[in-house]
């Protein structure tokens, strides 16, 4: 596909729909951002300049298919329809918040949209969707999972127990890794001696694909043929979505490590922008539309900040409940 | 009505348990190393894969962090898995699975899903296995908010607390004593009978001493009142049995009849299951102490290989009966 093509079968409403996406998270993580004084927690992580990946793929599941998260989980998060004003309200720990304040950015999750949690600990989502997967297999119920991990976790032992068991089962899973270039501060061509991290893929019997995690449209019809073949029972396939992390790994990084000009290069290929540039000479959108669209979004995410301001703090009386669903189970069964 | 029982070995009991619960219940599976055709290290699960099949008798390969992640992600969407880790030294391995997501999951997520999983793991020595195929971790287990605890020590026991365990909604590591698996004991048949939690037993009544011990020294300090009894020294042996939630009522109870404690514990000594019990009982029941809680444990030391060293280190009837003597 020439850069400038756009799947010739879509509708209008279907190709705004991955700008609309794209554009909340990125407004939604530039107040995160902006608001970090007030939000106060260090380790909140922003997904500005990733966008592309998580909409671009939670657009070529089903509502009922399941993902994975990472600690950088907000664009996942709002990508597969989560609500953003529950959202919001956890990040800045509220009673409002979708984990009622005791999960905060790390662990943002929507069981009821079946995105099953952002995750504190690097590399730990996917030997969870090995689960989820082999619940829908043993179900017969044809849902897939999407387990997304960056290139920091791509050196965890666990990621690679994972993608073994899943295609020696295989499982529907499909392993999107956002290759965002850095953990934390640590390059990954430093981390990894290959360049291509896809190439993990041949090592455990599976297929794997570098693509560019920049333009939504390659994402997502990288992640469908992955999800078509899974959902067939043709078992996992890796995609390496390389892209890059326009803020600090965290809102109050310093982030000295990297150049300016190194960030500035990136900035040049904002998955936005140029998804925006090609609506437009399609004729899918003009300016007016794009307009109202921002200032749609501004709105929202304006309403998530007010609501998460009138929204209690957490009831202290209630920091012991939910530990366990059945405390004692005194009773027996 | 007469109770209908067989007598049987501790590790047929967790078999009967798992098969009538996986007979019970469609959505309990289980996965583990070698579980399958070989029938598990222990062979606990013999027989399972021929009865259930394979889709739900599932052999893993090598990977302790992929059987437990696997089985939480089940857990979360609905089903109920069962995880075997072969060796409970193998759960350094794979505590990522355990702190981190199975015991957090429901709370850090605000209450949205539970987590029914139940990881068997066998433990503590008797086996020669050396320093890395003995340990009892189980106190590592009760400092983690979120799990349940349990630890048998006879056939009995294992099979209304396994499947208490497998009905249960929240995580839970389930302590398997290897001496345990081959000591025999009457087992109800009732397809119906659970265990439930909290709730300790006591083996034998007596005024004089009370000793709390778990797994393995269950039976060790029975036989140790028993000789007592001998000398007219009465002891009432408690075995919590489960470690979280424990039934700290009935054990502060024996302790006000008594006034004396004694814990006995395979774990070596330093934060070990014998610390909390003292910890609690000087909180709550100082007031019925007449003399020092005294603690018997293995000595913070690796489990040796040799026979005669083991033997050595952990406590046994003997030691336990010299204890008694001394504290009255």
């Amino acid at each position: 596909m020439s850069t400038l093509e756009l799947p010739k079968d879509w509708s209008p409403e279907k190709l705004i729909n991955l700008y609309k996406k794209m554009l909340t998270i990125r407004e939604f993580e530039q107040r995160v951002s902006k608001d970090t004084g007030k939000i106060k927690s260090p380790l909140v992580h922003t997904y500005t300049g990733e966008e592309a990946i998580a909409v671009g793929a939670c657009a070529a599941i089903n509502e009922d298919d399941y993902i994975t998260s990472t600690h950088r989980g907000h664009g996942h998060f709002i990508a597969k329809g989560g609500d953003i004003n529950s959202l919001m309200a956890e990040i800045y720990g509220k009673e409002g918040g979708i984990c009622k304040g005791r999960g905060g950015s790390m662990h943002v999750a929507d069981f009821s949209k079946n995105m099953l949690g952002a995750n504190g600990i690097v590399g730990a989502g996917p030997p969870l969707a090995l689960g989820v997967a082999l619940a829908s297999k043993m179900r017969k119920e044809s849902k897939v999972v999407l387990t997304f991990f960056g290139d920091g976790a791509a050196n965890q032992g666990m990621l690679h127990e994972s993608m073994n068991l899943a295609a020696i089962w295989k499982l529907p899973i499909v392993f999107v890794l956002e290759n965002n270039m850095y953990g934390w501060s640590t390059p990954v061509h430093y981390a990894t001696a290959i360049k291509d991290l896809s190439l993990r893929a041949q090592g455990y019997g599976m297929k794997g694909f570098t693509i560019d995690g920049n333009d939504v449209i390659e994402v997502y019809m990288a992640i469908k043929k992955a999800v078509d073949l899974a959902r067939k029972g043709g078992g996992p396939t890796l995609i390496e979505c390389k892209t890059y992390r326009w803020d600090g790994q965290t809102t109050m990084d310093p982030d000295k490590y990297r150049s300016t000009k190194e960030k500035e290069e990136w900035k040049k290929k904002c998955p936005i922008e140029a998804y925006k540039i090609k609506l437009i000479k399609n004729e899918v959108i003009d300016r007016a539309i794009i307009q109202k669209i921002e200032e749609d979004t501004l709105a929202q995410i304006e309403l998530s900040v007010k609501l998460t301001k009138k929204s209690p703090k957490p009831d202290t009386n209630a920091v012991l409940d939910d530990i366990y669903k059945n405390p004692k189970n005194l009773g027996g069964n | 009505m007469v109770e209908e029982t067989k007598i049987m070995r501790g590790l047929d009991a967790i078999r009967l348990a798992i098969e009538e619960e996986m007979e019970n219940d469609e959505s309990v599976f289980i996965m583990g190393e070698d579980i399958g055709k070989f029938g598990g290290c222990f062979f606990v699960t013999e027989g399972l894969l021929e009865k259930f099949g394979s889709e739900r008798v599932l052999d893993t390969p090598i990977s302790e962090n992929a059987i437990l992640g696997c089985a939480v992600g089940a857990a979360m969407v609905g089903m109920r898995p069962i995880a075997e880790i072969m060796f409970a030294d193998f759960l350094p391995v794979c505590m990522e699975m355990i702190v981190n997501q199975a015991a957090k999951a429901r709370y850090m997520y605000g209450g949205q899903i539970n987590v029914p999983i139940t990881i068997r793991v066998p433990f503590g020595t008797g086996i020669m296995g050396a320093a890395q195929h003995s340990q009892s971790f189980e106190s590592w287990f009760m400092h983690v908010p979120g799990l349940k605890v349990i630890l048998p020590s006879d056939a009995r026991d294992f099979k209304g607390l396994m499947k208490t365990a497998i009905r249960d909604d929240d995580p839970i590591i389930f302590f398997e004593n290897k001496r345990a698996y081959f000591l025999t004991g009457e087992v109800p048949l009732d397809k119906n009978f659970t265990i439930p939690f909290g709730q300790a037993r006591k083996f034998t009544e007596g005024d004089d001493v009370t000793i709390v011990a778990t797994g393995a020294m269950v039976q060790e300090s029975i036989k140790a009142a028993t000789k007592l009894k001998e000398d007219n020294i009465q002891c009432e042996v408690i075995d919590p049995r489960t470690l979280v939630p424990m039934d700290k009522k009935s054990i502060l109870n024996s302790v006000e009849k008594t006034g004396k404690l004694i814990i006995v514990d395979e774990g070596c000594k330093t934060c070990s299951v014998s610390a909390e019990i003292a910890a609690f009982v000087a909180e709550e029941g100082f007031q019925y102490l007449k003399k020092n809680i005294v603690r018997i444990n293995t000595p913070d030391v690796p489990i040796p290989y040799s026979p005669n060293l083991e033997k050595e280190i952990i406590p046994n009837a003997k030691l336990i009966q010299n204890y008694v003597k001394k504290l009255i």
